[in-house]
């Protein structure tokens, strides 16, 4: 593997090729906020909180899917990169319905984190307070689209981890949002296997497990990572 | 012609309420209202949710006593999922109550009502409030402030948070007990008793004396009364039975289960008015209709519907209650001696849960999915019986809710209590006054005796504690043109 060489922040950073700038940003200790990004799954460069700015580049780019390249000079940090963050942050927060005092996720959640790391205080914006269902035909979970940010890690967890493929995404502009199935009640769905990967992964309150009530959900999605290893040594096992 | 007496905002109650006095042509008082003018249309927002929220939300709303929701939304999912909790859940559950009524006792006993008692109606409102007291008596206020601190501790040891621990749940409580937290507990019962000991010891000898008249002419009349009672018709405050009494102490209809209350019997058992002047409603027993069906509940409604406490300190000093006001007690100013009554009584109940093995256990939490439609869950807040009434879908979706709150059911004793108190203490002025002339003054101790009247029932209106100092007194007396004749401020 060839490596390149690049500067992220002023620091000199060596990477193999094919690295993306936000895994050699973290290998050199740069943190850069993500919230679709989740190691294990694949990059869907969704939520766009990972923007960096590129020397030589009028456009932003997203550091989770986009690979280093020599000479490659980068901005993690920059006061326009700090106020886009926020905006993103506090789109997600007006566009849908979070009431964190009565979630599940309240104290874990990467959202309410997120809104920690960009300093956002208040919204900007006007809340939409949008009407939006909450399903829980499941016999064990529960969706509430009112959290829902439309990360799709509960999308790719299902399709790529357990092969189910039970969710996708609907619709368009304001209207879009998760279907369990060809758009049905989650528990109408036979391909389903009850896994709760998805609750997993979400980065929010949006799935949890029925019953759970106010800051319930302490589900780690970093535990993915650890569990496709240990697949994978399984696999490569003599 | 008649005027219009308003005191707006009543001080040192929990929220924002005021008081108008309606003079009739003569002068005299007709009549004197409470107006809650505040709408919380919290139904809106539980309709859609999952069931398991509702003790998150309804605590949210109702902020002024988040573990009397907690505990009503619990019991009220335990019917939904149609499980019986553990017993050391049932253990928790109370210990939390207990400790609740503790602290809200203190605090309107001890911050928001003994300023009048001790410093005298007539004292300067400047000086009328918690720290005119620590002035006046200082280990008074002291171990006041101390013993509210400790149901506060307790529900902050069990819960995780002091305000708002989501804590209790459908099918039991989320965490078990900690050895430490039980001998902690221990270590402050006899110095809570010794207070509140002191306070009865007090609070009697001013009803004997300058408090007498208080006592007699605050609220004084013939009503129902609703209260949960336990086995043996001992004291209850979270299960037992649901018992309605005259005022000579026969029941009033049979008695009713506190778990597994239908939907229906709670229908048959009241229904609520409305006035155009206030946006809180008035529930009365259904039979009787909404004058004879009037009703008190509280903490003089549980002491008048049990026949013993079932500890022996409390009890003691119940007999003592009763003979001072007969076995039924009907004048509001004792709410003031129930509380520090049941202070006592709650005291004397958690040295007794503590020295329970079961409390212990760390089966806590049973698990279900909806095994009902709608439900109706009970329980006893300080200020008296709450109710909770969901119906959800097959998945558990809210899709009604009706929560009848203690302060809804005590608004026809609060009108009666202040209508015979302005009677009694505002005098017949000039019948014809008009703007400029001279107008009767109305004394500042007055207008405190009327709002002391609603303080007896201790009403939770809103979500804010303004426990600590004065909050400004708006008076206004309006002419038949809806004119402002006489406008007082005080702050
Ligand atoms: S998912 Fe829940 S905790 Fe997270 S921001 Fe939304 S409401 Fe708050
Ligand atoms: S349900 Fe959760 S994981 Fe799925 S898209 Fe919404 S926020 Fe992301
Ligand atoms: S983390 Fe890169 S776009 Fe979401």
């Amino acid at each position: 593997m060839s490596v390149r060489t690049l500067r992220i922040d002023g620091r000199d950073v060596a990477s193999g090729e094919g690295t993306t700038v936000l895994e050699a940003a973290r290998d050199a200790g740069v943190a850069i906020p993500t919230l679709c990004h989740l190691e294990g799954l694949s990059p869907v460069a969704a939520c766009r909180l990972c923007l960096v700015e590129i020397e030589g580049s009028n456009k932003l780019q997203p550091a989770c899917i986009t690979p280093v390249s020599e000479g490659m000079v980068v901005h993690t940090a920059t006061p326009r990169l700090r106020e886009i963050r926020r905006t993103v942050i506090e789109l997600l927060f007006t566009e849908g319905n979070h009431v964190c005092a009565v979630c599940v996720a309240n104290g874990h959640c990467e959202l309410q984190d997120r809104a920690v790391d960009v300093g956002m205080d208040h919204a900007r914006l006007p809340y939409r307070f949008p009407d939006r269902p909450v399903d829980l035909s499941h016999q064990r979970f529960g969706l509430d689209h009112n959290r829902c940010i439309l990360c799709s890690r509960c999308v790719r967890v299902c399709d790529e981890v357990e092969g189910a493929h039970v969710w996708d995404m609907a619709w368009r502009g304001e209207h879009c949002r998760i279907i369990a199935g060809l758009d049905q009640p989650w528990g109408a769905v036979d391909a389903c296997t009850d896994c709760g990967k998805c609750v997993m992964v979400c980065p929010t309150g949006a799935l949890f497990h029925k019953g759970d009530s106010v800051a319930e959900k302490h589900e780690d999605p970093s535990r993915l990572a650890a569990l496709l290893q240990a697949r994978r040594a399984r696999q490569e096992a003599p | 012609m008649t005027r219009t007496i308003l005191i707006d905002p009543v001080t040192r109650i929990e929220g924002h309420a005021k008081i108008s006095i309606h003079l009739d042509a003569s002068g005299a008082v007709s009549t004197a209202h409470f107006h809650v003018g505040e709408f919380r249309g919290f139904e809106a927002f539980c309709v859609g949710r999952p069931f398991s929220e509702m003790a998150a939300i309804t605590a949210r709303i109702c902020g002024i006593c988040p573990v009397s929701h907690l505990l009503a939304a619990a019991k009220t999912g335990d019917q939904l999922l149609a499980v019986s909790i553990p017993p050391a859940a049932e253990r928790l559950r109370r210990l939390m109550n207990l400790a609740q009524i503790i602290q809200s006792h203190a605090l309107s006993f001890f911050h928001l009502s003994s300023p009048d008692f001790l410093l005298g109606w007539d004292s300067d409102p400047a000086q009328r409030n918690v720290f005119g007291l620590i002035a006046a008596d200082p280990e008074l206020a002291r171990g006041g402030i101390r013993l509210r601190q400790f149901g506060q501790a307790v529900i902050e040891r069990l819960g995780g948070r002091k305000i708002h621990p989501a804590w209790a749940v459908p099918g039991g409580v989320r965490s078990s007990m900690q050895p430490d937290d039980r001998d902690w507990i221990r270590s402050r019962l006899s110095e809570a008793v010794a207070t509140t000991q002191g306070a009865l010891e007090l609070f009697k000898r001013l009803l004997d004396g300058p408090l007498a008249a208080e006592a007699g002419d605050f609220g004084d009349f013939p009503s129902l009364f609703l209260a949960l009672v336990g086995p043996d018709d001992r004291w209850e405050h979270y299960g037992g039975q649901l018992r309605l009494i005259d005022s000579t102490g026969a029941p009033v209809g049979r008695d009713l289960p506190s778990d597994g209350l239908s939907p229906e019997q709670l229908d048959n058992l009241l229904a609520e008015a409305v006035e155009p002047w206030t946006y809180l409603k008035f529930p009365y027993h259904k039979p009787l209709g909404p004058e004879a069906g009037s009703y008190r509940v509280g903490p003089l409604a549980r002491l008048n519907v049990c026949e013993r406490i079932g500890h022996e300190r409390a009890d003691r000093e119940l007999l003592e209650l009763r003979q001072r006001g007969g076995r039924v007690v009907t004048s509001s100013f004792h709410y003031h001696l129930a509380r520090l009554i049941e202070i006592l009584a709650a005291l004397e109940a958690i040295e007794a849960l503590l020295d329970d093995p079961a409390l212990s256990d760390t089966h806590v939490r049973a698990h279900a999915g909806v095994n009902a439609r709608e439900a109706v869950g009970v329980s006893e807040a300080p200020r008296g019986t709450l109710f909770h009434h969901y119906r959800v879908d097959s998945g558990g979706l809210i899709e009604a809710v009706n929560l009848i709150i203690a302060t809804g059911q005590n608004n026809r004793a609060m009108n009666r209590t202040i209508t015979q108190i302005a009677r009694q203490h505002i005098q017949a002025g000039p019948a014809e006054a008009g703007p400029g002339d001279q107008l009767p003054e109305i004394a500042e101790g007055l207008l405190n005796r009327v709002e002391a009247g609603i303080r007896c029932f201790d009403p939770c209106l809103s979500c804010s504690t303004h426990a600590a100092g004065q909050m400004p007194l708006h008076v206004q007396l309006i002419g038949p043109e809806g004119e402002v004749l006489r406008e007082r401020w005080r702050d």
